[in-house]
């Protein structure tokens, strides 16, 4: 292994090297400091002169003169084989859980390479999550990246658990990645411990990179979880379920990057990449066609200041197949899980619910709860201003009808599990609260058939 | 024509500088470095070239030889495109799953066409012809739906010297050679090269008199767009860009479309492979499939690719308009590819305009927008391309550059709306702010195929939209309760329009695609109801007795409840339905005034 002493520059995470023409672009180094504790890092510039190496770690205590570097002759990999499930690792994929090292069957290099689109097989599978807001009315299918957008201090975390506890993901072999990036300590516990509980750990492989590790080192982090995943899925046929939180974090890191690099900031500081980047983690998921696994994905974020037009869950939203969205109104309320329907939205829905899949009324009946929902808040604004008394008789009827909606059908336990006939059943249920001539998403078969018989009930 | 022009001397993400050996040409396509990465000229000095290399760059090394191939990123245009996918600079996707799996590698580099597949060809020239360019050469029935004429390139002319008889050939068969001028031999294939970056040549630009219909009624009937027109579907993440555009691809009467699926979603591309297949061509019932051509750079593609995709597609477009074909070109998402250019730009360490941007962001959108029109091809037939791009506004904000500077070379604007979508009304193009600038063209058209009354029927329901959302203001702040009677019929019949009419359900059998004549009917029947409602109201009826007769769940449910084969009879039925339900409203009425007045004298 070519090694040599000493760099020119050191500024925030960036060494900067004279070049050698050995070096490749991407290359991945590792780097000891003067007192002999060693890091990674990555070449993200070429030059005639000068190379750009980025650290995953503190550059604290590294000096120009005393620092070596020695090259690898590759990308940034990783090892890979069955053996890391059950496993945990930090934010580089080296286990921090006691045990030995992986024996690799293969290194795979983290950045993965994008499924052509040809080859990918359209997700149609319904999954189960066991909750009536998200199996109704934004529908999990097997495949999806569906993020979860929340705030500090909204119970995104339960929901995920909940959603691995419970999601019918699993007909055959599955696991959980789990990757968390910048997350506090006892919430990565929190999210450990519940798996434990639900008997998943087992299934599951952890990466931790908690909020005091390095910033630069989360730019991996997902990278890794990934790479394992697509191992799992694609080489090994095993359903898999990616949890990536906080993705906030991840994106911060990269504007910190950015910022360190001195290139031009976009929107809010945020780097004009930071779409193809976030897409470059986002697109892994999905299926394949003659291949039995998938890969699922739900990454949490938490939108800064609860604005859904930060570019952090804009960015997501562009590139993800729909969203669930937490409302600190409803959670206020008491309501748990908060999903606010209105905002939220699962894109690939319609090819997993209906005849065969669920139940033949599920497209109209979500519609109509869609369109009766956001006429009743609209009722409910405007009774704030007009006052109760002045509205129509039928419009304080969608006044019982939100009521009813968000008490009956949203609301549910964190350990209650509703099949999806009888998230089904509650959606028509509370649905009879309005006339029969409101409802114009469903068709007269369908009142015939269920409106009826629960407006009996 | 490949030479070896440099050596790298700088890489950063998708941009290589190199050193120079050879005067090297703007644009020239290249291949970079012992994998072949392939890449595009995009500035050179005498010691220097910058590159935007299409592939992924890690693992390239300084001083990697550079490869010039002696002409700049072009596509191969001939049979085998239609019902075909490829990537941002033409390769085909099918061919690269072939050569390297499931996953895109580097380094591919197959034919664009297939080579093997065998073409029943019918020569249309003889030895001793003249031709000159955008004649028809020789004809293959490429699919169903669509013939392919074999055209003279835009740069032969002469006479032919040698040309086969017709018969089956391979697309890399030489069918004829023509002799120019000058004296020298061109070859003609089945197919030939053209740069992407170059509009192909035309006769002359033709005005623009007929619709491109889409199936989609708040389109069609309110904000129509032309053949040859430029649209674009601006909107917020989940406002349904990306369904309308689907659904524009599938219903649109052109006669070949070309999607451009640019930075988006790979499952949306697999989507798209794995239901037009099965999708029916409304007039010919043939697969759809056998008139779309698909080009997916999708996000986490190469995004120098992605700039190089929406030329890919529309020099596509244009051969088939040569050869006198109505082309609709579906560009998904615009604001992607603007994204690639300010990626690279910063990368240049160009200086940035608005929002980092490049300063010639305007410039590019122009040279895309501007290559629609309707058209005199140079074989002197009559074609069109028409373009349809989705912008996606950061935070749905439509003052952002790329929105603002797109409205100044598009005259269709389909607003996309998120208070819309949420409530799931879909598709949610808004009423209001959206705008055609093309019905004064074709008016006379819609005058002539679909009704004398079409235009002030469009106006009657755009203005009662508006005058709609301005009572809704007033409802908000004192209710609707107060409001006069009339007031509170405009708001129903509004209603009407919104779920019956504007509103259109993509997934539903029936309702995915209407005709205009569907469309016309249902307006038609609302504006009979309107009328009717309105002149019992001005003798006191109320709002809430008509509201509630069956007549008025039945017009809204037309939309998604009768097929097109049943329109007429059902429309028949429901005109005389309302006539009935209100002269019988009417004369109950009557009886009730008659006894409160005799009420009243007694």
């Amino acid at each position: 292994m070519l090694e040599y002493a000493g760099v020119k520059k050191i500024s925030g995470p960036l060494i900067f090297i004279e070049s050698l023409p050995e070096l490749l672009y991407g290359e991945v180094v590792e780097i000891f400091s003067p007192d002999g504790e060693e890091k990674l890092g990555k070449v993200i510039e070429l030059g005639d002169e000068l190379a750009v190496i980025q650290v995953f770690g503190e550059t604290g205590g590294l000096s120009p003169s005393r620092t070596r570097i020695r090259l690898s002759n590759d990308t940034f990999k990783i090892g890979v084989s069955r053996d890391v499930i059950g496993r945990i690792f930090n934010g580089m994929g080296r286990p921090i859980d006691g045990g030995p090292e992986i024996v690799a069957e293969e290194f795979l290099d983290v950045n993965g390479f994008a499924i052509n689109p040809v080859s990918r097989s359209y997700p149609r599978d319904f999954i189960q999550t066991g909750i009536s807001a998200i199996d109704v009315t934004m529908t999990v299918v097997r495949g999806q990246k569906l993020p979860i957008f929340s705030g500090s201090g909204l119970p995104h975390n339960e929901l995920a658990v909940q959603i691995a506890r419970q999601a019918k993901i699993y007909d055959r072999d599955f696991a959980i990645v789990f990757a968390a990036m910048g997350v506090k300590h006892d919430i990565a516990r929190y999210f450990i411990e519940s798996f434990e509980k639900s008997g998943a750990l087992r299934k599951s492989v952890v990466f931790l990179n908690l909020a005091n590790d390095p910033v630069i080192e989360r730019l991996i982090t997902p990278r890794c979880a990934l790479t394992i995943a697509e191992y799992l899925a694609f080489g090994m046929g095993m359903h898999v379920l990616v949890i990536l939180t906080d993705m906030t974090n991840y994106c911060e890191a990269l504007r910190e990057l950015s910022s360190r690099r001195g290139e031009i900031p976009g929107r809010k500081g945020y780097p004009g990449y930071m779409y193809s980047d976030l897409a470059s983690i986002y697109e892994r998921a999905g299926k394949i066609r003659d291949r039995d696994g998938s890969i699922t994905q739900i990454p949490i974020l938490s939108m800064p200041e609860d604005d859904i037009a930060h570019p952090i869950p804009d960015l997501t939203g562009y590139i993800t197949e729909g969203q669930i969205v937490l409302s600190r109104e409803l959670y206020r309320k008491g309501i748990y899980p908060p999903i606010n329907i209105l905002p939220s939205l699962s894109r690939l829905m319609k090819s997993g619910i209906g005849e065969g899949k669920t139940r033949k009324d599920h497209p109209h009946l979500s519609d109509q709860l869609y369109a009766a929902y956001s006429h009743a808040v609209w009722v409910r604004n405007l009774a704030a201003i007009v006052g109760e008394e002045e509205l129509s008789q039928k419009e304080r009827l969608y006044l019982k009808f939100a009521d009813s909606f968000e008490t009956r059908f949203m609301r549910q336990g964190f350990e209650e599990e509703r099949s999806i006939e009888e998230s089904l059943d509650i959606g028509w249920e509370v649905l009879t609260t309005l006339p029969e001539e409101e409802l114009h998403r469903v068709t007269m078969e369908e009142i015939e058939e269920f409106y009826r018989r629960f407006r009996r009930a | 024509m490949e030479r070896l022009i440099g050596y790298v001397k700088w890489i950063s993400g998708p941009v290589v500088k190199i050193k120079a050996t050879e005067d090297i040409r703007m644009l020239e396509m290249v291949k970079v470095g012992r994998l072949g990465l392939i890449g595009e000229v995009i500035s050179t000095s005498e010691s220097e070239a910058v590159i935007q290399v299409y592939e992924e760059t890690e693992g390239l090394r300084l001083q990697e030889e550079v490869i010039g191939m002696g002409r700049p990123l072009s596509v191969a245009l001939g049979p085998g495109l239609l019902g075909n996918i490829f990537d941002g600079i033409g390769r085909p996707l099918m061919d690269i799953k072939n050569e390297l799996g499931d996953f895109i590698l580097r380094g591919a580099n197959p034919f664009p066409l297939p080579l093997t597949k065998v073409w029943r060809v019918k020569m249309e020239i003889k030895k001793g012809d003249i031709v000159k360019p955008g004649d028809i050469l020789a004809r293959i029935r490429e699919t169903p739906l669509v013939e392919h004429r074999i055209m003279c390139p835009p740069d032969v002319s002469g006479t032919v010297i040698e040309a086969k008889e017709s018969g089956d050939y391979t697309v890399d068969t030489v069918i004829a050679k023509v002799k120019d001028d000058d004296g020298k031999m061109h070859e003609i294939k089945l197919f030939h090269y053209w740069p992407v970056r170059k509009p192909r040549p035309i006769l002359e630009r033709t005005p623009l008199e007929e619709p491109l219909l889409t199936g989609q009624r708040v389109l069609d009937l309110l904000f129509p767009m032309a053949k040859g027109g430029t649209a674009a579907i601006p909107g917020g993440f989940g406002t349904g860009k990306t369904v309308t555009q689907h659904q524009l691809a599938k219903w649109a009467d052109a006669d070949v479309i070309i999607y451009i699926g640019c930075g988006e979603r790979g499952n949306e591309m697999a989507e798209v492979l794995e239901d037009f297949p099965r999708l029916r061509d409304p007039k010919t019932g043939e697969s759809l499939m056998e008139r779309l051509i698909l080009i997916a750079n999708i996000s986490n593609m190469p995004v120098a690719a992605r700039e190089a995709s929406i030329f890919t597609g529309i020099t596509i477009g244009e051969y088939f308009r040569d050869m006198g074909y109505d082309v609709a070109i579906m560009a998904d998402s615009t604001s992607r590819w603007a994204e690639a250019l300010r990626e690279i730009a910063g990368r240049l360490e160009e200086m940035p305009a608005e929002e980092g941007f490049p300063a010639y962001l305007p410039t590019r959108l122009a040279e895309f927008y501007e290559r629609a029109g309707r058209v005199k091809t140079l074989g002197g037939r009559k074609g069109s391309i028409s373009i349809i791009g989705a912008v996606s506004p950061p935070g749905g904000d439509f003052s952002e550059p790329v929105t603002q500077h797109t409205r100044r070379f598009i005259r269709c604007f389909w607003a996309l709306d998120k208070e819309l979508a949420s409530a799931r009304h879909f598709p949610s193009v808004n009423w209001l702010n959206s705008y055609t600038e093309y019905f004064e063209d074709l008016k006379l058209w819609f005058k002539q195929n679909v009704a004398e009354d079409f235009q002030s029927l469009r106006n009657w329901t755009i203005n009662l939209l508006q005058e709609e959302s301005n009572l809704q203001r007033i409802a908000q702040l004192v209710g609707v309760g107060v409001l006069p009677e009339p007031q509170k019929l405009i708001l129903l019949v509004a209603k009407m329009i919104k779920e019956g009419f504007l509103r259109q359900n993509a997934y539903d059998p029936i309702d995915t695609y209407c005709s205009l004549r569907k469309g016309y009917l249902i307006l038609k029947l609302m504006r009979m109801y309107y009328e009717r409602a309105l002149s019992l109201i001005r003798e006191g009826m109320l709002t809430q007795k008509i509201e509630e007769l069956p007549i008025t769940s039945k017009i809204i449910r037309l939309s998604f409840s009768v097929p097109e084969t049943k329109i007429e009879d059902e429309f028949a039925f429901l005109a005389e339905e309302l006539d009935r339900e209100f002269r019988e409203l009417e004369a109950n009425y009557r009886k009730v005034l008659s006894y409160r007045r005799r009420e009243q004298f007694a």
